[in-house]
Formats: C-alpha cells, structure tokens, sequence
C-alpha cells in the first residue's frame, strides 16, 4: 500500500506572512493538529502544530492588563514559528516507510510531497486507522492462526492446503512467533466450519495455535 | 381455554438442508420435537402450520435480484455463474434444490408467528427452524438464505409500527439482523456472542453501537472464548434487563441459537445447559413486564445435535409454556431408546450436566473480568 492511497488530499496550509491568530483560528475550526506552510508558488517551506501555537500563545492565566502584549503575540508572523527543517514523504512511499518516518522521528504526520509541491498530508491517526482496517473484518470470516518455522516457502505451502480444501482467505498478516525461529501466520477465512481446514493443515503437519480447545 | 404458546411447525422444514455432510442439520428438530414429546410438554392443540413468505415479505429485507439468484440456484442442476456473487455455492451456503421454497417456509413460519402473538391468538409462539441471522440483504452468509429475524422484524415495523427488541444469544454475532436495522431506533438489536477476534463472523465488537439515529440501538456483548455459565449469565442479565427497561419494546423477538455449549464443535465458549435455562426465563420475564408478553422466538446455531439442541429447546419451549423446570429430571428412557442406535455420541442421562463433566476453565478470573468490564461499556449509550 502506497502513501498516495491513504494521504489526505484536502489541505488546509498556512502562508509564511500570515499571523498565528489565523493559524489557531484554522486548527480549531478544521480540527487538524498540523499546518503545512506553503509560498505563493505553492512550494513547502515549514509546518507548524497546534503546540508551537500553543506554547507560542499568550497563557490562558495571563490576566486582561496584559491584553496589549496578547495582541503582539497574536500577531506575529508565521515564518517566525515554523519549524523549516520539515521531514516529508513521497506519494509513491510504502505505508510502512511513512510509518517508520513518524516513530523515527517521533512526530504526529509528515506533508506528502512531490518535487517542490505539496500533494497531501498524512498523519499518525491515518496509519492506526489503516492497520485497523487491515487487521479488521470486511467481509464475514473466521479466526485461523498456525505457527510455522521461519523459513522460506511456508506460506505457499498453507496456501497449498487452503486451495485443496477450497477455502477462501479475506486477509492474511505475519508475526514473529513467540518461540525463537518461529512465525506466526493469522488467516480470516470466509467460513463459519473450519474444522476441515483445520483437519487438512494438522494432516499436512502444520502447527494450528488457533481453533483450539481450552488446556487442561 | 387457548394455549398461552404455540409451536409453529413442518415435516417440510426439513426441506432447508445443505448436503448430508453439512453441520446445519435439522434432524435437530426431529430430535427437539420428540424430547418435548417424550416429556409430554406438547399439545395438539398448539401446533401450527407455517406458511410461505410472499416475495414482497422478502423484499421487506432482500434485494429483488438475489432472491432472483435464490431461485434460480435452485432450480438448476448446475450453478448459474451469479451464484458467487451472491454468496451461494460456497462451503458455507452451497446451492440445493428448491432452496427458495425451502426458506421462504421457514421465513414464513416467523411470520405465522409474529401474527399470532400481533393478533393476541396466543402470547408466544415458538418457530425452531428460524433464527437465520446472517442472511444479509443481497448475500447468504454462513448457512443462511433468507434472515427470517430481519424479515419478521421488519414486517412488525410496517404493519404494526411496533418498536421491536430483538434478543440474539447465539455464539456468533447477530451480523444479518444488526446491520439490517442499524440506523433504525425503533429496533433495538441486542446480540451476546464469542468475540469475532477469532470467530466467525468477526463483527459485533462493543463499539458497533448503530449509526444516525439509530446510534445506540445496537448493542454488542463479545465474549471471551471460554467463558462459562456464571460469567455469561451475569452479563447476559444486566445488559438485557437495563436495555430492555430503557428500551420499552412493543414485542420481542429471540434468536435461541444453542452453540454456546461447550460441546458446541464450532465454538469455543464454556456454558453448560443451565444457560439455556435462564436465557429465555428472562425474555419471557421482560415480555410480560413491558410487552403484554409478546413474544417470538425462533432458534438458530446449534451444532451437537444429540446432546445440546433437543435439551435446550426443550428448555426454551418448557419455559414459553410455563413448565420451566426447577429440578434436573432424567432424560426419559424412550427418548435415549429411539435415538441411542443413530446417535454417534452417548445421549445424556440427565436435563443439566452435573458439576464434574464441566470443562475447567483456562486464566477464569481474567475472564471473568474482562467480561464484567463490558456491562457498564455495552450499555454506555443504550436507551434509558
Ligand atoms: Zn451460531
Ligand atoms: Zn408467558
């Protein structure tokens, strides 16, 4: 899964001369946590979050004397803010790369872009949200988990037994095993019975950690 | 004097069957009929026909072109090329003759039911071969054709414009019925069932709460696999018994699938007959307390068809009759007799197991409070 499938296309930027009152008034009324900021070519030249803002911005202790000083602060500009050192991704990156980018670096989204400009943006929520849907049942399935020894060509082998026992998989995920040189595999299958299944990959000396009975 | 409850049966039921190898068998209702009889729980007098469901009926609930898709598979000898799409000719669902009469009746049984209880014939009737909640609107889906629970539900709302509380303890999620009503607040779908983390069919996690106004209308009870009778059944009355209170249903309707028994081959949950017991003990406590006592049930699941189906119908029956048990009789010997030879299992010698043939239960505390942890968060924004 590419970058471009899963990035927001529907930006909301900021440019670098305008004031971080309009920053705040954009984060609150779109509900976004990032603004990239852009020129007047459309070029990306810096992000700002809501908590550069926010620890930019007067403190809500601060008392109404000081409203004159509030107003300087309000108005500044955001080229004086911005972060300019922005970490981006590009359309065609995997999912996992971007993923990888955020834990890295430990930020909350990265500006797609490419070339000089700006094609999206995609932030730590949207990832979640794709492994949810990833791991997640689209279509009714049951719950197949076999532990196979960390070597090339298992998976093709189970998809041996699957076919032979016309077995339809909706999703298919790899983890490393609890057990050292182990894998597990974890299938959603679209049957209610998967006892026969079950009974061909046990035939075939497979590993089945899940159906299981209780142990006693 | 009329009969508080009547039973909505046919020889023809058994119409509705797969292949001699497929694990949805309804000599379960053969078996059913006869411990019932055996115990002598059952009068003529509350026996009824179905009828067939009308294409309209269907259409309440199914797309014109899958039921045209129903009728075609089974009419051919081969599977017409649609079948897939459709969600016919699988291991699941495999196409059989005469498959769209065979469940029309079944769905018109529920309807032959629901106007039973409408027309105050009777409190509660009882249609065993119901109770197909996967159907969904344009696709069969784990050995269902038509969702008789969607259609009768949907039938109550048009013709009586009743709110309607629909009771789901099979061990798989009410997905057919739930999705079918899930914007709709005048159906409050209520479905107890093993976590789809690994079962099938992976829906009915606690956050699936309905959608627009119909948010908080569906409620979702997960259970973790192995859960026993204690655990379940303290959830199974608390949610129940504050949802439904709240919800204030003009009739209810239950799905009486039977899987959750930890002989069930297909599941993995660890209750003992005694909630087959206690479940419809308290549908039928709330139908009189909110509803008149209007009531249908239907059955659904159940998968170890000697020893777990005939006694837990029995009990749902039993109970709908007002001849719930409060001992453990034996199971009568003519009754272990008749089936003894085809059974491939020892038939029980008793209604409830006793203590000593009860799996042990893996990390039970854990469970237990896992489970407990979802009363207050199910009914989080459950009508009140
Ligand atoms: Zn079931
Ligand atoms: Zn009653």
């Amino acid at each position: 899964m590419l970058v471009e499938d899963i990035m927001n296309r529907n930006l909301v930027t900021i440019k670098p001369y305008e004031t971080i009152r309009l920053a705040m008034l954009l984060t609150a009324q779109h509900r976004i946590r990032h603004l990239p900021v852009v020129d007047d070519t459309d070029k990306l030249v810096g992000i700002v979050s809501d908590r550069d803002l926010r620890d930019a911005g007067p403190s809500r202790f601060d008392n109404e004397s000081d409203s004159e000083q509030n107003e300087d602060i309000f108005n500044r500009k955001i080229q004086d803010l911005m972060n300019k050192n922005v970490i981006t991704a590009h359309p065609l990156d995997f999912v996992e790369e971007a993923a990888y980018a955020l834990y890295e670096n430990k930020i909350g989204c990265l500006p797609v872009v490419d070339g000089d400009n700006l094609k999206g943006i995609i932030t730590d929520t949207d990832i979640l949200y794709t492994l949810v849907e990833l791991m997640g049942v689209h279509t009714p399935s049951s719950h197949v988990e076999i532990q196979v020894d960390d070597l090339p060509g298992m998976l093709a082998d189970i998809s041996a037994v699957f076919k032979k026992a016309n077995y339809n998989v909706n999703s298919v995920l790899t983890f490393p095993g609890k057990h050292q040189g182990k894998k597990n595999l974890m299938f959603r299958v679209q049957a209610v019975d998967t006892r026969r299944l079950v009974q061909s990959l046990q035939e075939s000396g497979f590993d089945v950690i899940w159906p299981k009975e209780p142990e006693k | 004097m009329r009969p508080a409850c009547y039973f909505v049966h046919s020889e023809a039921y058994k119409q509705y069957k797969f292949n001699d190898e497929h694990p949805f068998n309804q000599k379960r209702l053969d078996l059913t009929l006869d411990l019932m009889q055996k115990y002598e729980l059952i009068k003529p007098n509350q026996f009824v026909e179905p009828r067939y469901a009308t294409t309209e009926e269907l259409e309440l609930i199914h797309d014109p072109n899958y039921i045209e898709a129903v009728k075609k598979c089974g009419e051919s000898e081969k599977l017409p090329i649609i079948a897939a799409s459709y969600g016919l000719g699988t291991e699941d669902t495999p196409a059989f003759p005469g498959m769209h009469e065979a469940t029309s009746l079944i769905v018109g049984g529920t309807l032959r039911a629901a106007e039973l209880v409408m027309s105050g014939e009777c409190d509660h009737a009882v249609n065993l071969a119901g109770g197909l909640h996967h159907g969904f609107r344009g696709r069969a889906s784990g050995f269902c054709v038509y969702n008789d629970c969607s259609v009768v539900i949907a039938y109550l709302r048009k013709h009586y414009d009743a709110k309607v509380l629909y009771i789901d303890t099979d061990a798989h999620h009410g997905d057919g019925v739930q999705w079918a009503f899930y914007d709709d607040p005048h159906v409050l779908t209520v479905s107890f069932h093993e976590t789809g983390k690994y079962l099938f069919p992976g829906t009915g996690k606690i956050f699936e709460r309905g959608d627009g106004q119909g948010f908080g209308y569906s409620i979702n009870v997960p259970f973790e696999p192995f859960t026993e009778d204690e655990s379940w059944l303290d959830v199974y009355e608390q949610v129940l018994s504050e949802a439904a209170r709240g919800f204030k249903p003009d009739v209810i309707v239950t799905q009486n699938g039977c899987d959750s028994h930890f002989l069930d081959p297909l599941t993995h949950l660890s209750c003992s007959m005694e909630i087959y017991r206690q479940i419809p003990k308290l549908a039928h406590r709330l139908a009189h307390e909110l509803c008149d006592g209007r009531l249908i049930a239907t059955g659904g699941g159940g998968y170890d068809i000697w020893r777990v189906v005939p006694r837990a119908w029995t009990l749902l029956w039993a109970e709908l009759s007002d001849q719930g048990f409060s001992d453990n009789p034996a199971i009568p010997s003519e009754w272990i007799d008749r089936w003894q030879a085809d059974s491939p299992v020892q038939l029980p010698p008793f209604m409830f197991e006793a203590e000593d043939v009860l799996p042990d239960i893996p990390r039970r505390p854990e469970i237990t409070s896992k489970n407990k942890l979802y009363i207050e968060k199910a009914l989080l924004h459950a009508p009140k």
